[in-house]
């Protein structure tokens, strides 16, 4: 590339044979080659994954508006993600932020540096174990709308007024027994989790049109050792059958990005990280 | 770690970009680069996403059945 660069980095790793067989192979944003930046830090080699970017659009005014622009932030983390989930295939990998960008590879060595012993302190702990997603959505036939569930109704209504009212209260009563079958469905899923887990982590509830038509109340990550994912994967998809008005989806495996970043209380396996968004199972229904 | 499970996805299956979101912009090592997007601008991106998610068509809106996103291409 001719126009000015920078250095942008997908994720930290450890070099491995794999790797570099597989590194000629695979491309970063834009298409470019990936390359591979050594630590000068005491210990495990690591390496930073990186790749240039055009300096037009990864300056800092051109990263503010870009973010607002749906479809270049999802062509910029699906790339980031295909990088990470190829890497993690050839060595053990820590998945960056999106967009963490560094004006040349030199600036970005020094940042590699500082952080070697964290790193690969990081990198020891998240070995052999894999992140898996878990979501619990209230499925639409449980948050129809007054209107509709009207329409549904089996009594003969005496007046437009009279039936909305009784919709209305049909409605938040099956509401309030969804959200309480959420709570125990989550309860479930944590008695599980004490068992085949090691760390958890809450994201906040998703929201607007991207979760389509369904209402997330739950949206957890767990750190699980990989002799442990099937069993894990099997023991959640039980307690999905068990509830039939609610979704649970698990996503995954994913690479530990919820993970990445030490929580920076004691690591007690049930504490929530810094990541924002408490548990919303149990709601009042509006 | 492997990322290879028996019961997973299908590797040419799209994830859904509301759980990369999740794991791109609030998870992953925060190392502070030269460009500095802090983490209240990616705050803000993610409030100014959901009011921007309401105005992209449905054909872009992740489709939880499918377990997919967009076609970006």
């Amino acid at each position: 590339m001719t126009a000015p660069a920078l250095t942008y980095v997908y994720a930290v790793t450890q070099p491995t044979s794999a790797l570099d067989a597989a590194l000629p192979t695979l491309h970063g944003i834009g298409q470019e080659l990936l390359r591979l930046l050594p630590s000068d830090g005491e210990g495990m080699p690591l390496v930073f994954v990186v790749s240039d970017v055009p300096e037009a659009d990864f300056n800092e005014t051109a990263l503010k508006n870009h973010f607002e622009d749906l479809e270049w932030l999802e062509y910029v983390a699906r790339t980031h993600h295909g990088v990470v989930q190829a890497v993690a295939t050839c060595a053990p990998v820590l998945p960056l932020r999106m967009a963490t960008v560094y004006q040349d590879d030199h600036r970005a060595r020094q940042a590699l540096t500082v952080q070697h012993r964290a790193f690969s302190a990081r990198l020891d702990l998240l070995r052999a174990h894999t992140e898996y997603g878990v979501k619990i959505y209230l499925t639409p036939s449980t948050t129809l709308e007054p209107d509709q569930e009207a329409t549904v109704g089996s009594s003969q209504p005496t007046s437009p007024g009279k039936a909305y009212l009784r919709a209305r209260r049909a409605q938040q009563h099956t509401r309030e027994s969804v959200y309480q079958q959420a709570q125990v469905a989550a309860q479930a899923i944590e008695a599980i989790a004490a068992h085949l887990t090691t760390q958890r982590v809450r994201h906040a509830p998703q929201r607007g049109a991207l979760t389509a038509t369904q209402e997330n109340v739950l949206n957890d990550a767990y750190l699980v050792p990989d002799e442990q994912a099937e069993e894990f994967q099997a023991a959640i998809a039980e307690v999905a059958r068990r509830f039939p008005d609610l979704r649970i989806e698990v996503t995954g495996p994913w690479a530990p990005y919820s993970f990445a970043t030490p929580p920076p209380e004691t690591p007690d396996p049930a504490a929530p990280s810094h990541h924002s968004g408490a548990p919303t199972a149990h709601r009042e229904p509006p | 770690m492997s990322l290879i499970a028996n019961d997973g996805p299908l590797p040419d299956r799209q994830v859904a970009l509301v759980d990369l979101l999740d794991r791109l912009l609030s998870g992953g090592v925060v190392l502070t680069g030269d460009i500095v997007l802090s983490i209240a601008d990616i705050d803000l991106v993610r409030i100014s996403l959901r009011a921007l998610i309401v105005s992209v068509s449905s054909e872009t809106t992740a489709s939880l059945a499918a377990g997919g996103g967009s076609d970006e291409s």
